[in-house]
């Protein structure tokens, strides 16, 4: 069964605070899609290393929200770029795709 | 105790930042995006603990730590396992926590910390002398023995078979030599900048070419002696 993103780690993080955890939801929403974005702008450019660097940033985001398989994945890719590969790279779009997506609707 | 947070990822800051304020005596001071910045800052302020992302682009965690000459207690954040063989090659790193930091763990950390602060005490070679208690030295005026605190010692000077020493609050004349007291002072404090004259390093107000400014004593800078003085400055 395939992994989806949750909150657990956020309400275990927030507890009864609610303003917290509003905030840090925003966070995540906003920070996010820059980073996918900053992820992309490397990617069309073909910059491996920043594209390493980026993924690496971006992977901590899917532990955060309980993506631990993609997390997994993103670990593997990171090393990819930083050898030169770009194997797992469909796999790590269709990951942000749904991260994107959830984030869209919490 | 007072802290910083430096990462690139405003989330993680967040998670830190929310980890500290369920502790008690944790104080977040500041936060940086980035490691240049907070050298700055910790240039001009005195820290307990660093959180610090290892993993940063230009300027990294490893090279803050390489660069900052008294580091405060380091505790590395990161995404990655890999680094924390390296990590600990640095005396000044505590601990290692591992994204996403849980409540369970970073109280274990704090924990850490504490402990390491206790075996290190402020009055520790870490940390600076000007402050800590019992370092003293006794002189004789007249046979008292006069208690003397290092940091408030300011000028040392030869008069013959006499030294002067001035403190904050008042002047001595002992029977003694630059040479016999010079052994008795912290090096880290103490400079001897000319042949008849010992500065307290610590109360420089200003340089210029050939004297040094203490308080309202005007102290000689030999041509020697120099090269060490200007070694020992913090120049920007």
């Amino acid at each position: 069964m395939t992994e989806q993103p949750n909150l657990e780690y956020i309400n275990q993080l927030s507890g009864d605070d609610m303003d917290f955890k509003q905030q840090f939801i925003t966070i995540l929403k906003e920070e996010f899609p820059l980073e996918k974005e900053v992820y992309y702008d490397h990617v069309e450019n073909a910059r491996l290393k920043q594209t390493a660097d980026i993924v690496h940033k971006i992977k901590h985001k899917f532990n955060i929200l309980g993506l631990h398989n993609s997390y997994e994945v993103a670990v593997r890719y990171e090393k990819e770029l930083l050898e030169g590969r770009t194997n797992s790279e469909t796999e790590f779009k269709s990951i942000l795709k749904k991260v994107e997506t959830y984030l869209d609707i919490i | 105790m007072n802290c910083i947070i430096i990462d690139d990822e405003v989330a993680a800051r967040a998670i830190v930042r929310k980890l500290c304020s369920n502790l008690p005596n944790i104080d977040v001071i500041e936060e940086f995006d980035n490691a240049i910045e907070a050298i700055k800052f910790l240039n001009h302020q005195d820290i307990d603990i660093v959180f610090l992302d290892i993993h940063m682009p230009g300027f990294s965690g490893v090279d803050f730590v390489q660069t900052l000459k008294s580091p405060p207690k380091i505790v590395l954040t990161t995404s990655d396992t890999q680094f924390g063989i390296a990590a600990y090659e640095y005396e000044c790193i505590v601990d290692y926590l591992v994204k996403p930091i849980t409540l369970e763990r970073f109280e274990k950390c704090i924990q850490k910390v504490k402990n390491t602060l206790v075996q290190q005490p402020k009055n520790s070679p870490e940390r600076t002398e000007e402050t800590s208690v019992g370092e003293d030295l006794y002189i004789n005026i007249d046979r008292r023995l006069i208690k003397l605190k290092f940091h408030e010692i300011l000028v040392i000077e030869a008069k013959g078979d006499y030294i002067d020493i001035k403190t904050e609050k008042e002047g001595f004349r002992v029977h003694n030599t630059l040479k016999k007291i010079k052994e008795k002072l912290p090096d880290k404090l103490f400079l001897q900048i000319h042949r008849s004259y010992i500065i307290n390093f610590t109360k420089i107000i200003d340089i210029e070419d050939n004297s040094v400014l203490i308080e309202k004593n005007v102290v000689p800078i030999s041509r020697s002696n120099r090269p060490e003085l200007m070694r020992r400055l913090n120049l920007l």
